[in-house]
């Protein structure tokens, strides 16, 4: 008997459209601000990026620019949660999580309030801006803290889902987004749920398990290695933390190999997520796609991936080398 | 509006309690931080017996005030102060900072004993009484949000930040009690990192700035009176203190920002802290 999240899940037909989930995600704010009074949106100097501009031209009294001074602004959501309003805060991940990271351990985290922080720009598809402004530290700077539910979304359906759950969510929550474009993989009919990750591909030579942009790229290197035989296992963990054990524990079993592919620095991140898992309850091989602690450079994300090896070919041939330790 | 005599007494008589229990609590836990609270005493007292809408009755209330100690090591003298309002058990004062005690070594909040927000990382919670003071706002409601920081606080960036941001949004129904005495953990504030003029400083970020002896009780009820009044502006009052006030060999010393009294110590300080003859 299959779990839900190891029945495939609903996918988009024909020829994808491309929407970065920023934008979702200002879309999402945008229901909520009409569906829920509580709903209060902060953002610092950036709400033309985050997209949380257009809650702000909506609902200018519950919208607050609190200018360049994020941790001011975590301050403030974790102030203004404490009475009891559901707080939507947004910069770029490298700010919101970087800059503010005591204040997000401090004042949201130990007092375990409803601050969502929703993050764009992340990883290296920011692109040209450079490394300055590529987060590639959050998802490890977020999974660590107490009482933080960490959700990387795919694409634009999964990210409008997964803003209107955080909403609904006890306790505080961060929200991984990207700048760039990026293919819509799910079906309108999909049921994203905190804590579950989902399949998007069945197979058992090998895993893999992605999140975020690099989701994509995962079933890119999935058609890519069914050209050559194997048949990849295809697995979105959108939520980090709480982490779906049962989902990577059954492909642990099923593939006996898994290859995480994340935008991030392999080191803190879904990686090692992934291989805490796997090494707690049925260890098996594991390779990990990501950053191997460097920073990145200014181009387009296109050749941002390809250059560090996180696109789609770049998988399918680490997972090809994995299969041969495997034997 | 001044205070009456009555008035006066029960903030004096409410400051004397709070000295004895912040020496005595401190003794006990064997560590902690006697000298801050000695010197806020008389504003804490002030505030909390003239000002500030939190009781056991209110409590649950969402529209009351709140209060935040930006300042969190101070919390002997506001948990002493949370035991005068039947907010915690007397008892509970002596298990202060001990295993499983509920009162932690910096504050936690708490909403059955009134602690409205975790501190303890200066610089943090000014930040948050802006977040309250909007949310206030926001519901309509005329709550008064009370922090307290320090000049050594004052260091911290984040606090220049909330500043800027509760002058930019008018939130006049917030108020920091900035407990000025000169002295941070590694010495005299002046020499360590001199914070300068903190009245100028708040009035510059277009804030109501007064400066007040922190130990009159009237000039304190004062200032949180004309803080009340003022509209469209966050209001700063700089209370100035001594540090280890009404404890002779704590009074103005650096080291007793955060050294426990032995014994004999203990004695010494709680035969100094009486009501005048």
């Amino acid at each position: 008997m299959l779990t839900v999240s190891q029945q495939t899940a609903p996918l988009a037909k024909g020829e994808p459209k491309k929407i970065a989930t920023r934008e979702a995600y200002g879309q999402a704010l945008l229901e909520l601000g009409s569906e829920r009074d509580d709903i209060v949106v902060l953002d610092a100097d950036l709400s033309g990026s985050t997209k949380t501009k257009a809650f702000g031209q909506a609902y200018p009294d519950r919208f607050f620019n609190m200018g360049v001074a994020e941790a001011n602004m975590i301050g403030t959501a974790a102030g203004l949660a404490a009475m009891g309003k559901t707080v939507f805060a947004s910069s770029f991940a490298m700010f919101a999580a970087g800059k503010a990271w005591e204040q997000i351990r401090q004042s949201v985290c130990v007092p375990r309030l409803n601050v969502r922080i929703c993050a764009t720009h992340a990883g290296l598809t920011v692109g040209e801006d450079g490394k300055s402004h590529q987060m590639l530290e959050d998802i490890s700077l977020m999974r660590v803290l107490p009482y933080m539910t960490v959700l990387v979304p795919a694409d634009a359906v999964e990210t409008r889902k997964a803003v209107r759950a955080a909403a609904d969510a006890d306790g505080p929550v961060y929200v991984r987004l990207s700048r760039a474009s990026t293919p819509v993989i799910y079906d309108e009919s999909y049921d994203f749920q905190i804590g579950r990750g989902s399949t998007l591909r069945e197979g058992s030579d090998v895993a893999l398990i992605a999140c975020g942009v690099e989701v994509a790229e995962a079933l890119g290197a999935a058609e890519i290695l069914a050209a050559a035989g194997i048949q990849a296992r295809v697995l979105n963990l959108a939520t980090i933390d709480p982490i779906d054990t049962e989902l990577i524990v059954a492909a642990a079993e099923q593939c006996g190999a898994i290859v995480t592919c994340e935008e991030h620095q392999i080191h803190g991140g879904l990686g090692e997520a992934v291989a805490g898992v796997v090494a707690r309850n049925h260890p098996a091989l594991v390779d990990m796609v990501g950053m191997d602690g460097e920073f990145g450079q200014s181009g387009t994300a296109t050749q941002l991936l390809a250059h560090y090896g996180l696109d789609a070919a770049s998988i399918a041939v680490r997972a090809q080398n994995l299969l041969k330790r495997k034997g | 509006m001044t205070l009456t005599s009555k008035r006066r007494d029960e903030i004096q008589q409410v400051a004397l309690q709070a000295r004895r229990d912040i020496v005595r609590m401190v003794h006990a836990a064997a560590c902690g931080h006697p000298g801050g609270p000695l010197g806020m005493a008389d504003f804490m007292a002030t505030l909390f017996v003239e000002h500030l809408r939190l009781s056991p009755e209110n409590l649950h209330e969402p529209d009351r005030d709140r209060f935040i100690l930006g300042n969190g090591h101070t919390c002997a003298g506001y948990y002493a102060l949370l035991a005068h309002k039947g907010l915690i058990p007397r008892d509970e004062l002596l298990n202060f900072r001990k295993m499983g005690a509920m009162l932690q070594g910096h504050p936690h909040r708490n909403a059955d004993m009134g602690v409205d927000f975790s501190t303890g990382s200066l610089g943090n919670s000014l930040s948050v009484g802006v977040g309250m003071a909007l949310a206030a706002k926001l519901n309509g409601w005329d709550t008064r949000v009370y922090n307290t920081s320090s000049d050594g606080e004052s260091q911290e960036g984040q606090i220049w930040e909330a500043a800027t941001s509760a002058a930019h949004y008018g939130v006049d129904n917030l108020t920091v009690l900035v407990d000025f005495n000169n002295i941070q953990i590694d010495g005299v504030m002046r020499e360590v990192m001199n914070v300068r003029d903190l009245r100028e400083k708040y009035e510059a970020f277009g804030w109501h700035a007064v400066d007040v002896d922190g130990h009159d009780v009237d000039a304190v009820d004062g200032a949180l009176c004309e803080a009340k009044a003022v509209k469209d502006r966050p209001s700063a009052i700089i209370a100035h203190t001594t540090i280890g006030r009404g404890v002779s060999y704590m009074e103005g010393q650096a080291k007793w920002h955060g050294v426990a009294p032995n014994d004999e110590e203990l004695e010494l300080a709680l035969s100094e802290l009486v009501a005048p003859a």
